[in-house]
């Protein structure tokens, strides 16, 4: 079989569904255990046809629970492995995406959101899941999560989100939309040698001396397999740096799960990626994400037309959040706008970082994401 | 000088989790011995050999065995070996844990994983309670048994696992009590060189918890029950086998070959790309 038909090259007319798969075989991805859900679906049926092309496994488990957990089990066997779903599944997943933070497996998960809570809108599009996609399994952790804008993202993110898990052993989550699951655009795939891939840290100590769970400086500790001969255990209780549960120790649970979040919050700033445009003089800032940021950029390019300054902040990772670029504009500007489908999620990550400056959120829920003109609107209004 | 002499079976187990956590009178302990014991027998390679299990006093038992070991959230062993096993198809993946995990909680991944035919084996203290969070009422209760949250007697029809497993597919099922030492040491030895999805219920002693309010005290009382009701009925109907108070029908219930689901799945995949290879040339 020939490097080519491994990972697709080129420029391709695709959706961003398929756009994500592609992505998630560029970066690696060996296993995929998923469950049939509206608007994810395609993910797994464009794998299920990819992966035993490529001689790789594709699984379709009873529910999103038995995912989640086979995902953690090919992790921990050695191989770069991910799941795709949306709210209903998404939230049957946080349990064990809580066992992935504890447990320290790398691994990726989309979710495509659509309207929720419950059922809500299968096949429309919505931003509802922000806050569960930090807070949504129980316990205080640290998690990464982007937000794509374009097709184009939806490749090059799901690639992303497999480096940052493979490098601090976190769950990585593509947050995308329904709009941009579906949504068809022109992707280009640099050649494979071109796309970079982070894999795990390996121990570099003898069998006898590894410590399953000691971290390096990073605060990330290196990762053997089962298999390789570094026979070790796991739990998803609280445990020292030999895996061994220890459930009755203070100080065993102030230092792992400080740890935890301390990778990540220590690592931030190589974590987070946003994008700014025309924020120089900008004395009124747009913060948007994923498909509402694409309406944004067209408000702002208005607004500018008819002499407003405006600028966009889009993070494109949501998690963790950018708060040092939220609270560098609001050196400059006298109103943040904030546009989201949904009744005010990341608004409230912007309040916090904002401190005095004005926020003003434009919710938006059902079949349309925000129109630029009612991005503009609100530009107007408050210039 | 005498010096110090080692257990010839300790390089099974890992000493630093010692003591463990179980009660006396317990089988955890026994179930544990005999996987041990057929390990050994069979020279299982530890460094290719995982443990995996799930919540509840047994789901201690893969971090006391000194191998490849996770111990997952409640109910999700057998969905997070199916990982583990499709990923690396050469590691010998077996779980070892509870009814109330494999069977209330984790149901329908049991069901699922053995229409798959998924090679991993299944080892199940069954109890007849949760013991770990002190004795509520479960999956396998007797029907009228005393527990925490069956306080008037339990209402609840409990599963027959051995008909359960073979109804849902498995290609081998078992059932003994913890007093069938040496024939549960065999069918877990049979267990770890069959091909596909594998099932023993091993019937054990919970005298701390079930029994206390079942007037059986003490683990010898449980095993008199389990010695006096036992019977050895290799290959009869695993429909008829529902335990009671006079009757535990243990013995082999099925022994059938069928294609393992990851044989299928690379099978397919080598002709996937016999096919991909000739599209090419």
């Amino acid at each position: 079989m020939t490097k080519k038909r491994m990972v697709l090259e080129g420029a391709h007319f695709i959706n961003g569904d398929v756009a994500c798969a592609e992505g998630a075989i560029a970066a690696g991805c060996r296993f995929f255990a998923g469950y049939p859900i509206t608007p994810a679906t395609e993910i797994a049926e464009h794998l299920a046809q990819r992966m035993p092309e490529i001689g790789r496994i594709y699984i379709q488990m009873e529910d999103e629970i038995g995912s989640m957990a086979a995902v953690i089990g090919a992790s921990y066997a050695g191989l770069k492995a991910m799941t795709a779903t949306s709210g209903p599944g998404f939230s049957l997943m946080q349990e064990n995406i809580g066992l992935a933070v504890m447990t320290e497996a790398p691994c990726v998960i989309v979710d495509v959101m659509r309207g929720g809570p419950s059922t809500g809108q299968p096949t429309l599009p919505g931003q509802q899941d922000v806050m569960q996609a930090k807070w949504g399994s129980h316990g205080d952790y640290e998690i990464i999560a982007l937000a794509p804008s374009s097709v184009q993202e939806m490749f090059d993110l799901t690639i992303e989100a497999f480096n940052l898990s493979e490098t601090y052993r976190v769950p990585a989550i593509l947050l995308a939309d329904e709009v941009v699951a579906h949504m068809w655009e022109k992707v280009v795939i640099p050649p494979a040698e071109k796309i970079k891939i982070v894999n795990r840290k390996k121990p570099n100590v003898p069998p006898e001396k590894y410590l399953p769970f000691m971290p390096d400086d990073d605060l990330v500790p290196s990762m053997a397999c089962f298999g390789d001969g570094y026979s070790f255990h796991a739990t998803g209780l609280t445990h020292d740096e030999h895996g061994y549960p220890q459930t009755s120790s203070s100080e065993v649970q102030g230092r792992l799960v400080k740890r935890l979040c301390d990778k990540i919050r220590r690592n931030a700033d190589k974590i987070v990626r946003v994008e700014e445009v025309m924020l120089g003089d900008a004395d009124i800032v747009v913060i948007a994400y994923g498909i509402v940021a694409r309406a944004a950029l067209s408000a702002v390019r208005k607004a500018r037309e008819i002499g407003i300054k405006v600028g966009l902040l889009r993070p494109i990772t949501l998690w963790p959040f950018p708060d040092g670029h939220v609270a560098k504009i609001t050196k400059q500007a006298k109103a943040i706008i904030v546009p989201e489908m949904n009744c005010g999620q990341l608004v409230r990550e912007v309040e916090r970082s904002a401190k005095e400056t004005p926020v003003v959120f434009l919710s938006k829920l059902g079949e349309d994401p925000h129109t630029p003109m009612e991005i503009v609107e609100a530009i107007r209004r408050n210039s | 000088m005498v010096e110090e002499m080692a257990h010839p079976l300790s390089k099974y187990s890992r000493a630093a989790m010692m003591p463990h956590i179980w009660c006396s009178g317990c089988g955890n302990g026994i179930i544990l011995n005999c996987f041990i014991q057929a390990i050994n027998e069979l020279q299982v390679n530890l460094d290719k050999l995982v443990v995996v299990s799930g919540i509840g006093c047994i789901g201690r038992a893969a971090g006391y065995i000194n191998t490849n070991s996770f111990h997952t959230t409640h109910g999700r062993p057998i969905a997070l070996a199916t990982g583990v096993k499709l990923a690396n198809p050469e590691l010998e993946v077996v779980i070892i844990s509870g009814d109330g995990d494999l069977f209330a909680i984790g149901g329908n991944h049991f069901i699922h994983a053995a229409r798959r035919n998924i090679g991993i084996k299944v080892i199940c203290a069954n109890n007849f309670n949760y013991g770990m969070t002190g004795g509520q009422q479960g999956p396998t209760t007797p029907l009228g048994a005393l527990t925490t949250t069956s306080p008037f007697g339990n209402i609840e029809h409990p599963f027959n696992l051995v008909h359960l497993a073979a109804a849902s597919g498995a290609t081998y099922v078992a059932r003994w009590t913890t007093l069938h030492v040496r024939r549960l040491t065999q069918s877990i030895q049979k267990l770890l060189q069959k091909e596909g999805f594998c099932f023993i219920e091993v019937v054990s002693p919970c005298p701390e918890i079930f029994g206390r309010y079942n007037k059986m005290r003490t683990g010898l009382e449980m095993m008199e029950w389990f010695k006096k009701a036992s019977t050895v009925e290799n290959f009869s109907d695993p429909a008829k086998a529902e335990i009671t108070p006079e009757k535990i029908v243990v013995g082999e219930f099925v022994d059938i070959e069928k294609p393992s689901y990851e044989k299928l799945l690379h099978e397919k995949i080598a002709q996937i790309n016999e096919e991909a290879l000739k599209e090419l040339s």
